[in-house]
C-alpha cells in the first residue's frame, strides 16, 4: 500500500487515490489539423519509463482534486507532489538514475512522506499561480 | 420531526412517509449498543446543503457570512449556532444543520444561501438526502473506526470538532469528531445499510456480555 502525501489532505491511502496516466501531455492546439496518425499518438502514446514518472493522480475519496506526482516506477518512492497546471520539477537531485539497476529499487518501500511534502511546498512556492489549468 | 397533528396537513403526511436510509437497522443498532462502551443510532433527515465556491472569492465571503465561516483547510469545521460547515476540498463544503433547518419545514437556511450565491458561478445544493448520518459514542468508539479507517483517531492527532472526507469499511464516508468520544459518520445512502451492519459486527466485541 503507497502512502500518498495529497497537496491538500497529507498523508492518505492509495486507496483513496484514482490513476490519472501520464502528466503533461498538452491537448493538440488544431486538433482538426491532425492525422490520424498523430491523433492516435495523442489519444494512446505514452510513456513508460524505468525511473522518475511524472503522473496524475485524483484523490477521489478524499478532496477529489486532481495533482501531479513524479513517482519511481522502480523503487515506487515518491519524489514529489505538485499542483496541475505548474511545471515538473526538477527532480536530478533526488532522483535515483534511470538507467541505474533494477536491483537496489525494489528494497526500498515507500514510508512516511517527509521528504515529498517537504519539496512539495518548496515547489508550490516557486511556480506558476493557481490561474494556470490543467 | 414534524409529529402527526389532529388533522394532519398534507406536508406533515408526506413527512410522517418519509423512510431514512438505515432505519430497518433501528433495532438492531439499540440492540447492539452497549451504554458506557459504544452506542450506535442513525440521526435521520439531517439538512445537507452542498457548496462550491473559490475560497477567496465575493461569493465564499458572501457565504461564509450566512453560515458564519466557511472553514479553512482540511479537517477544519466551522460552526455557528447549531449548523457546522465541513470542509470538503478547497473549493467545497458541506453545511449539516438539523432537520428544521429544511426549506420545506420553513428553515431561511437554504433560501439564504442560494441567495447569497445569486448568479455567480459556484453551487447552493440541497444534498440532504444524499446522506444520512450515523452517531457512534463511547469509550470504545475509536476502537471501532480503527477497524477500518486508516486514519489517525488518536486523540492527539484526531481532535474532536474536525472531520475528515475518508474511507471507512472500503466505502467513501465523512467521519466527524462532535467530541472526545463521539464520532458522526455520512455515509451515501446507499451505502448506509452496508455500513450499519459493518459497524455492528465491529461493536460487537465491546457490546458483548462478558465470556467469564
Ligand atoms: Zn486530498
Amino acid at each position: 500500500m503507497l502512502l500518498i502525501p495529497c497537496p491538500n489532505c497529507g498523508p492518505r491511502d492509495e486507496t483513496e487515490f484514482h490513476y490519472g496516466g501520464q502528466a503533461h501531455v498538452p491537448y493538440p492546439e488544431n486538433p482538426n489539423e491532425l492525422t490520424d496518425t498523430e491523433w492516435s499518438r495523442y489519444l494512446f502514446y505514452r510513456e513508460n519509463p524505468k525511473g522518475i514518472f511524472a503522473e496524475r493522480w485524483v484523490h477521489s475519496t478524499g478532496c477529489r482534486q486532481w495533482f501531479n506526482m513524479l513517482r519511481d516506477t522502480v523503487s515506487y518512492d515518491i519524489k514529489a507532489v505538485y499542483k496541475m497546471g505548474t511545471p515538473r520539477p526538477d527532480s536530478s537531485s533526488r532522483a535515483t538514475p534511470e538507467t541505474g539497476t533494477a536491483s537496489t529499487g525494489p528494497d526500498s518501500t515507500t514510508t512516511g512522506s517527509a521528504a515529498p511534502s517537504t519539496s512539495t511546498t518548496s515547489i508550490l512556492s516557486t511556480t506558476a499561480p493557481e490561474g494556470a489549468t490543467k | 420531526m414534524a409529529e402527526t397533528a389532529a388533522s394532519p396537513t398534507s406536508a406533515d403526511k408526506n413527512l410522517a412517509a418519509r423512510v431514512s436510509p438505515a432505519k430497518q437497522l433501528a433495532e438492531a443498532f439499540a440492540a447492539g449498543s452497549l451504554a458506557g462502551t459504544v452506542e450506535l443510532s442513525e440521526v435521520p433527515f439531517l439538512t445537507m446543503v452542498g457548496l462550491r465556491a473559490d475560497a477567496g472569492s465575493e461569493t465564499a465571503t458572501r457565504l461564509a457570512a450566512v453560515t458564519g465561516g466557511l472553514p479553512a483547510g482540511s479537517g477544519s469545521v466551522a460552526t455557528k449556532g447549531d449548523a457546522s460547515v465541513l470542509w470538503l476540498g478547497p473549493s467545497e463544503f458541506l453545511v449539516v444543520a438539523p432537520t428544521e433547518a429544511h426549506e420545506s419545514l420553513g428553515g431561511d437556511l437554504i433560501p439564504a444561501l442560494r441567495e447569497a450565491l445569486g448568479g455567480d458561478s459556484g453551487q447552493v445544493v440541497d444534498l440532504s438526502a444524499n446522506r444520512t448520518t450515523f452517531e457512534l459514542t463511547g469509550p470504545r468508539a475509536r476502537a471501532v473506526l480503527e477497524k477500518g479507517c486508516s486514519l489517525d483517531l488518536h486523540p492527539r492527532v484526531f481532535k474532536a470538532g474536525t472531520a475528515f472526507s475518508t474511507e471507512i469499511a472500503n466505502i467513501p464516508a465523512i467521519l466527524w469528531k462532535t467530541g472526545e468520544e463521539s464520532f458522526r459518520i455520512f455515509p451515501r445512502a446507499s451505502f448506509a445499510e452496508f455500513l450499519g451492519r459493518w459497524l455492528l459486527d465491529a461493536m460487537r466485541e465491546y457490546a458483548s456480555p462478558e465470556v467469564p
